[in-house]
């Protein structure tokens, strides 16, 4: 197979003027990663500073309800509230281990963001975040976090002024700034290295689940499901498993953002509804129409809302070893809202879509199995965006029982 | 090809004193369009007579559809008439990733007017046989992708485009299109850096045509008041691994600042400053008075 590439997607679609600065990365990362003292220094901050191993949580209600046992990786726990933690804390730590100073990101929710400016803060790196105004505002808490964190946030106002438009900014950044600094890829997509860098980082996911599903219950799962946006949280996921010939028969499931599912609406969901082509450095999965620009893409979860996806999963999907589905705004709402009075856990709406394919397709799941979520972050970052769709969620218990009489908590 | 810079023996010439022979009378091109093949030549040719005539030969771009279609259409005629050696085309794409504010907002105000590849490949075609300056498309690898490789290489050799410049399609990746465009004839020239190492140099310089395009700085589009020192050394550098003209482009806007240069390419590329002026109101045709009169 071609370097960089994942069957017929992948490769470095990028302007000459990054070639050195990603040949540097890709050399870096076969010098640096595989060495015994970065493994060791990595693990030491994963576990000490970020949280790690995350627990495996068996939902004692929903697995009732369900007619199997549920499982939630709880990515949600680590440091800064989300996966991303995994992959800044490696990239921070190549960074500095190739004599970078900056750190340079690109962030949605805000959730890589923060993860980027807490990794920097830590590891004494200055940090620069490239937001869409649109998510500056949409996201204000974020933008404090990492501000707080020392992080410079510049407001991206150019295209959809969305995530798409603050790579684009990154990588503009990146180009006349690349002799000082470390472009920190939010996710397993872009040009090569960055989908299997990635990928690597996250793979400490997929890694611990298959060993806690051992101890806790003697075998490998059932189904795993994981949320896709760029594809991080599913590749860390998913990649032990298809790794693992012995892991063959588990049912893995990625799960795209389908936006308001109404007709002609914009989605996230180029694995299911978009067409091949090049966007940030990658020939993969893309929502575009019939000339090749690119398509303006919507998710009630801002870290979904992206046009294109990693190349791996373009690959995993075509090869039939990973399935994909979609799961519309709603439906992740009501799982968002269920697992929290069910279980006690508020989940960011990226990870509730997974979970919300599982509710949803309970009665297909295997009776008495193993089901694993990946809960890729947790919901703090989400409480405007939910008072906004479920007010009455929101609403003081004392409120509700005057409204109707009744009480609706248990 | 020796790292000479100045071919025509008159190095010291700058861009004013010549000027006046911009708009003379030049040749015809070889190929009739419509033949069905382009002509990548033409490319290196025009360049070698500007530089034979002690010019430095000057290559406006101009993003199509902008600052709308009718103003690019008149602003197309009249850089050719004016005596534009050359001409690139921006084909508009959503997310230009090479490209700065100025380019960013043609490209985004050229979609909204429904500008795409098929309507400018029509459009130079209906003009082909009029035009004497060739033309160049730049623009990014999507849409050429969606439009279908050797489709659009037909298409564009038939519409009398002599070459295309794709500023996300590094020499690992452009094999598909590279082949596509050399069965029309049709030139794919390389864009290189001042971090360009002359092993990745060299790579471009084997399936190289036309011109090569050198980007002056460490950046995107736009205007700039200087660049680096290590323009000059990447120009040295370039100019020893190529035997095609060097053009150099990305922060130009006047002559002044090719005066200011310490090495004398043999192309400008001006992009930014004349979309600004054209956005402002002004007229290709001023602009590139203007240009050469300074
Ligand atoms: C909690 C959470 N999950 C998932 C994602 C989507 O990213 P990816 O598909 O790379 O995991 C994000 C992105 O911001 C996120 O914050």
């Amino acid at each position: 197979m071609k370097k960089g590439y994942f069957g017929e997607f992948g490769g470095c679609f990028v302007p000459e003027l990054l070639m050195p600065p990603l040949l540097e990365l890709e050399e870096a990362c076969a010098d640096i990663l595989p060495g015994e003292e970065f493994r060791a220094e990595l693990d030491g901050l994963l576990r000490g500073y970020a949280g790690r191993e995350t627990p495996l949580t068996l939902c004692p209600t929903l697995s009732r309800e369900l007619g199997f046992n549920l499982y939630l990786k709880r990515e949600d726990l680590l440091h800064t509230g989300a996966h991303k933690m995994n992959n800044t804390l490696g990239q921070a730590l190549l960074a500095k281990r190739m004599g970078k100073s900056v750190l340079a990101a690109e962030t949605g929710a805000g959730q890589h963001g923060v993860a980027t400016a807490a990794a920097a803060a830590r590891l004494g790196l200055s940090c620069v975040v490239f937001m869409g105004e649109e998510d500056t505002r949409r996201q204000a808490a974020n933008v404090m976090r990492m501000r707080l964190l020392g992080a410079e946030v510049r407001p991206v106002a150019g295209g959809t002024r969305t995530l798409k438009d603050a790579i684009n900014e990154a990588l503009r950044f990146w180009i006349a700034e690349q002799r000082t600094t470390h472009y920190c890829f939010g996710t397993a997509a872009g040009p090569h290295p960055f989908p299997t860098l990635v990928r690597d980082l996250q793979s400490v996911i997929g890694e611990e689940t298959k060993a806690q599903c051992r101890s806790a219950f003697g075998a490998l799962p059932d189904v795993v499901a994981a949320c896709v946006g760029g594809g991080s949280n599913a590749a860390g996921m998913f990649h032990p498993f298809v790794a693992d010939r012995a892991a063959g028969a588990v049912r893995l499931a990625g799960i795209e953002a389908g936006g308001t599912g109404e007709p002609g609406c914009h989605t996230s969901a180029p694995l299911n509804l978009g067409s091949p082509g090049v966007l940030h450095g990658q020939y993969s999965m893309l929502l575009q129409d019939a000339d090749g620009q690119i398509l303006p893409s919507h998710s009630v979860s801002a870290g979904l809302d992206y046009p294109g996806v990693g190349p791996e999963h373009a690959w995993f999907r075509k090869s039939g070893r990973v399935e994909y589905h979609v799961v519309v705004d709603a439906g992740a709402l009501r799982a968002f809202a269920r697992l929290c009075r069910s279980e006690g856990i508020i989940p960011a709406l990226e990870s509730s879509h997974a979970l919300a394919w599982v509710l949803e397709n309970a009665a297909a799941l295997p009776a008495g199995g193993n089901v694993v979520v990946n809960l890729s972050g947790r919901g703090d970052k989400d409480m405007d965006i939910i008072r906004e769709h479920m007010p009455d969620l929101c609403l003081p218990a004392r409120t509700a029982e005057k409204e109707d009489g009744l009480c609706h908590r248990q | 090809m020796s790292p000479t810079i100045n071919q025509d023996g008159k190095g010291e010439r700058t861009l004013s004193s010549t000027m006046e022979q911009a708009g003379g009378p030049r040749p015809a091109r070889t190929l009739p369009p419509g033949s069905g093949q382009g002509d990548a030549s033409v490319l290196t040719r025009r360049i070698e007579e500007a530089n034979a005539a002690g010019r430095i030969a000057f290559i406006p771009f101009i993003t199509a559809g902008f600052p709308s279609p009718a103003k690019f259409s008149a602003a197309l005629r009249e850089l050719d008439e004016g005596g534009a050696d050359i001409i690139e085309v921006g084909v508009p794409f959503s997310d230009p990733v090479a490209d700065g504010p100025v380019v960013e907002e043609a490209s985004r105000r050229a979609l909204a007017a429904g500008t795409g590849l098929r309507g400018i490949l029509e459009e130079l075609a209906a003009d082909a046989a009029c035009r004497r300056a060739p033309v160049v498309l730049m623009g990014y690898y999507n849409p050429f992708l969606q439009y279908g490789l050797t489709r659009f290489a037909q298409d564009a050799a038939a519409a009398g485009v002599s070459g295309c410049i794709v500023p996300d399609l590094p020499v690992d990746e452009d094999g598909p299109l590279r082949a596509a465009l050399a069965a029309r004839a049709v030139a794919l020239i390389p864009l290189v850096g001042v971090n360009t190492s002359p092993a990745r140099m060299r790579a471009y310089a084997r399936g190289a045509a036309g011109y090569v395009y050198l980007v002056s700085v460490l950046g995107v589009t736009g205007e700039r008041a200087a660049f680096a020192d290590e323009l000059a050394g990447a120009f040295t550098r370039a100019a020893g691994v190529f035997s095609l003209p060097l053009a150099v482009g990305f922060g130009f806007s006047g002559p002044e600042q090719l005066k200011n240069l310490p090495f004398r390419p043999q192309a400008v590329v001006v992009g930014s400053a004349l979309l600004r002026f054209l956005d402002a109101g002004g007229s290709a045709a001023d602009f590139i008075r203007k240009f050469f009169a300074d």
